[in-house]
């Protein structure tokens, strides 16, 4: 009940919101930001609350909804959802803060913002195909909104075809789903759309797996997006206003790979198993590519849209890595990519406020003007790189140890994805921050405000947070990862592989790693 | 010796109180002064008589007249969908004929009528009643189309939609004969009994029957390559006839066509289902990619409700009894949701000045926020988004093809999807993301926005919780 009351929280705010006269623009700003706060901070009561010894499902509700069909409100929170879900609120409260200085229809960005929240906090909530499937479709259409009102130049283009390429991908996993309910129903002889019945009774063959799994990957690849289907979200990214480009990439893209973890793997393993390397492939060229393609960019704002597919790579390959250091390294990315990237998309934005520009050509020497600004920006450039001692070091780093496991070949070829991200990055940062001071436009610009430090600081502390002992976060999600692991690992098949039972030292190990290169 | 067929008024109670009500409304419109408003009042309550009386008989499945007449699930829900539907159209035909001074006395005669056909339509199981019901349908509306004499387009739209369509019934009436010449009766039981036990003269006379039905029925349902009339009836007839058109008439030739197909020639099935897939398919394209390159309001609704067409054939290929409920499902949250678009259409224009362009909707959203809100709802329902009424409606027909096995149709309905959210995005675009061309100038009459807010309560309400209607559609 309290999982159900802080996700709709958000969507009876937008309501409430509704009743405030426009021209009242502070109370608005006021209400949307405490409602968000406020849902941030109940939030953690989740956190608290929750069992890290168990796999299962915690914080549940079921109760019958469409029972013509067998269709009911299963709501709950497991080890793969929990820390995404807080995350969702954090962001949600950073991004309307840091969209204080919106010019036009301010009442109703915050209701989009507030309505978007409730969305994606369903999605990452729900038991049940058919409620996933509708909390996944209905956050298109605030964000849709987002973009295309508050958005750039090519705001349309950009809004349509974001829209466009989701459903598209979302509309043929209704079909898997579909089919599925009456696959179910002939196998097992219930009409039931209950995710988790499904996952644990549900006999396919693998002809039939591979048919379904293409159809959830087809959904989820188009929105973490992979390669080659990642190209609405360079468009979507530059055109959308600061804080749509900040829950863009903090919260919307985590929705495809927690769709992988939630669906593709436990749902077909055989499938899994069997694509795993053409799944590994695309994600080392989205990695490679994202990197040669931000490398290239003028505009800041473009250069972290590709910076993210390279990124999002990364995770999809820790997923599809199948052990215990690969999968706990894509959680955690899942998180880092939401910190870091949200935050290198608000100091974008804060600068873009300043200048209306966002070309990397046009700054220079920034460092002597805005000095606090630059600080904050190199932390997060620095955690986008993965160095030791930030968040980035030790997602990336779990990644790849669990990778090299299993493919060396990907992880050596994703090494250089990390090189290549130092070189971009760093780059930009030496032109735009260092460097003489060519145009003079620059001297005039103020640095950062009390209200975007602000949206700042918690960042940072979550980026060295977890740089320096992410065993906070990690153990949220190891028992739900043991079980995926299970779920995965064909029950013959299981002998082959190496034994688990030790991976809780592993674990420990690794973290030891981590924080000792960390302190170098 | 022929028999005489057992007569059983009860049963046909909903099409008699109809009548008879209809009667009043064109008697009373001779009595009573210049204010028209009693003609509303006794329209309404014979609708509403109407629907009551439909449950006049509960013992489902009734057949009565020697086995042509039936009250069963799928007649008495079409029957209430039928209700509703002419309910709305005379609620939001009242100011608008105000505005554009169309005479109302016949005009709320012939929208009962016609209801009065559609009933006769969705209740008949006899080749001969079908053919009754839709030429009294379509009779009623090529006099509608064209209630503006004075509008050229709206005479043009009658003079094109009698046409072709008293060339559609008699492809049609062609086919009818062929069956029955085949097999000797016009009763749809018969007729399966023939085709099952082999009794018919010729089997190819029997295809090229059921061939010729596809086409009349196609014409009626603006199914391709037999819609070319629509986009322009659709535009040139009075705003709430085009609403009417969308969803009465067709709702009832739906139910004809499902009646026949599944209860006349089950056995034909693999000949028919082929021929109904691919116009299934080139419907949804052709109405959807068609509706893409529209400027006009009406005529994109037109184009989509030609793509809607498209996913309502599929039901029919279905044809089990989920097809049935999605069908008539189906129809009951069209209703609701072309209504109330139709409805925002209507308030959207003026006197002399109908707004009918898509630009005269840019910067709604911002002018006149929960007007354009509701909009939003109604096309993001028509396309099928969740969590609306479309969208499990929808579901619904996917369902039922899928349990069938068709896969291939299901996942070319679902791209069709796809696409139509690319025309009403637009409408979304131009409303909230342009810049408004000049002040809105929107009287919002209160009848007319009623029915708008009844449609979206409806959308809402059957995409949240659907669960009680559906029951009430699944036999």
């Amino acid at each position: 009940m309290f999982l159900t009351f802080l996700t709709f929280l958000p969507l009876i705010g937008a309501i409430f919101l509704a009743f405030i006269p426009k021209h009242e623009e502070d109370a608005i700003k006021q209400t949307a930001l405490a409602i968000a706060v406020a849902d941030f901070l109940l939030s953690l009561q989740l956190y608290a609350d929750f069992d890290t010894t168990t796999a299962a499902m915690q914080f549940t509700m079921d109760v019958p909804w469409i029972e013509a069909w067998g269709i009911s409100y299963h709501v709950g929170l497991d080890g793969i959802s929990l820390l995404l879900y807080i995350m969702t609120t954090m962001l949600t409260a950073i991004a309307i803060l840091a969209s204080f200085g919106i010019k036009k229809h301010i009442k109703e960005f915050m209701m989009a913002m507030l309505a978007l929240s409730t969305g994606m906090l369903g999605v990452f909530i729900s038991l049940d195909f058919f409620l996933f499937y509708m909390f996944w479709e209905f956050q298109l259409i605030p964000m849709y909104l987002i973009i295309g009102v508050w958005g750039g130049q090519r705001r349309i283009y950009a809004a349509v075809k974001f829209f466009l390429y989701t459903a598209v991908g979302s509309l043929l996993m209704l079909v898997a789903i579909i089919w599925i309910y009456f696959h179910f129903h002939k196998t097992v002889g219930v009409f039931t759309t209950d995710i988790m019945l499904i996952t644990q009774q549900i006999n396919l063959d693998m002809l039939q797996q591979k048919w379904l799994f293409c159809a959830f990957f087809l959904a989820f690849a188009i929105k973490v997006p992979m390669f080659p289907f990642h190209t609405w979200l360079p468009d979507a990214h530059v055109e959308a206003p600061t804080a749509g480009s900040v829950i863009l990439a903090g919260v919307l893209l985590k929705m495809g790979t927690y769709g992988f973890l939630r669906f593709n793997l436990p749902l077909f393993p055989l499938a899994s198993v069997e694509f795993l390397p053409y799944v590994c492939g695309l994600a080392v060229i989205g990695i490679i590519y994202g990197a040669l393609v931000a490398m290239m960019q003028e505009d800041l704002k473009k250069l972290v849209a590709y910076s993210s597919v390279s990124h999002l790579g990364f995770i999809v390959l820790g997923i599809f890595a199948f052990n215990h250091y690969g999968l706990q390294g894509a959680l955690l990315q899942n998180l880092n990519h939401g910190i870091t990237t949200g935050a290198l998309f608000l100091l974008v934005g804060m600068i873009y406020d300043r200048r209306h520009t966002r070309l990397i050509a046009e700054f220079g020497g920034l460092a002597k003007v805005i000095p606090v600004f630059t600080v904050c920006f190199m932390i997060m450039t620095l955690s986008s790189i993965g160095l030791p001692g930030t968040n980035g070091f030790v997602g990336e780093f779990l990644i790849l140890l669990g990778i090299f496991q299993n493919h060396m070949g990907f992880a050596i070829v994703a090494t250089g994805g990390i090189i290549f991200a130092a070189c971009y990055m760093l780059w930009m940062f030496q032109r735009v921050m260092f460097l003489e001071i060519k145009n003079p436009e620059n001297e005039k610009l103020t640095d950062m405000t009390p209200r975007e430090l602000c949206t700042i600081i918690p960042l940072i502390i979550l980026v060295f947070w977890i740089g320096f002992y992410p065993k906070p976060f990690t153990k949220t999600f190891d028992a739900s990862i043991q079980h995926l692991i299970t779920q995965v690992t064909p029950k013959d098949h299981q002998g082959s592989q190496e034994p688990h039972a030790s991976a809780n030292t592993d674990v420990k190990l690794a973290q030891a790693d981590a924080g000792s290169s960390g302190s170098h | 010796m022929i028999p005489a067929p057992e007569i059983d008024l009860v049963s046909l109670a909903p099409v008699l109180v109809l009548s008879v009500f209809t009667m009043l409304v064109l008697l009373m419109d001779l009595f009573i002064g210049k204010n028209k408003s009693g003609l509303v009042f006794i329209s309404l309550t014979g609708l509403l008589l109407t629907a009551v009386s439909s449950f006049a008989k509960t013992d489902w499945p009734v057949r009565s007249f020697g086995g042509s007449y039936v009250v069963d699930h799928l007649s008495v829900f079409f029957t209430m969908v039928f209700c509703i539907s002419s309910a709305l159209a005379i609620l939001i035909s009242i100011e608008y004929n105000r505005r554009e001074k169309i005479r109302v006395g016949e005009y709320y005669s012939l929208i009962l009528f016609c209801t009065v056909g559609m009933i006769i339509l969705a209740s008949s199981t006899d080749l001969i009643m079908i053919f009754l019901g839709i030429e009294i349908v379509s009779l009623c509306l090529y006099v509608l189309a064209g209630i503006r004499r004075g509008d050229v387009r709206s005479s043009e739209a009658a003079l094109k939609y009698f046409l072709l369509g008293a060339f559609a019934t008699g492809f049609l009436l062609y086919g009818m004969a062929l069956l029955y010449g085949t097999t000797g009766t016009t009763k749809l039981a018969g007729i399966a009994e023939a085709i099952s036990s082999g009794q018919m003269s010729s089997q190819p006379l029997v295809l090229m029957g059921m061939v010729l039905l596809v086409l009349g029925f196609g014409f009626k349902v603006a199914a391709v390559p037999f819609h070319m009339w629509t986009p322009d009836v659709y535009q040139g007839a009075p705003t709430p006839v085009t609403a009417f058109m969308a969803v009465g008439p067709k709702a009832a030739a739906f139910a004809a066509f499902f009646r026949v197909f599944t209860e006349a020639m089950p056995e034909l099935a693999s000949s028919w289902d082929m021929i109904l897939s691919i116009i299934a398919v080139i419907t949804m394209f052709v109405g959807n990619l068609g509706a893409i390159v529209q400027t006009n309001i009406k005529r994109l609704l037109a184009y989509s409700s030609i793509s809607h067409a498209g996913y309502l054939l599929i039901a029919i290929i279905a044809r089990n009894s989920l097809g049935g409920s999605a069908l008539v499902f189906y129809m009951l949250v069209y209703t609701f949701m072309i209504f109330g678009a139709f409805g925002i259409v209507i308030l959207i224009g003026r006197e002399g000045k109908e707004n009918l362009e898509l630009e005269d909707y840019s910067g709604l959203g911002f002018q006149s926020p929960l007007l354009a809100l509701s909009m939003s709802i109604f096309l993001l329902s028509l396309g099928g988004l969740p969590p609306l009424a479309g969208f499990i409606a929808k579901f619904y027909i996917f369902q039922a093809a899928l349990n069938e096995g068709y896969v291939i149709l299901v996942v070319l309905a679902v791209l069709n999807s796809a696409i139509s959210f690319y025309y009403y995005l637009r409408v979304i675009v131009y409303m909230y993301m342009k810049e408004p061309q000049g002040e809105f100038q929107i009287t919002l009459t209160p009848i007319t926005l009623l029915v708008i807010v009844i449609s979206v309560l409806v959308t809402v309400e059957l995409g949240l919780f659907p669960g009680p209607v559906l029951s009430l559609a699944q036999p």
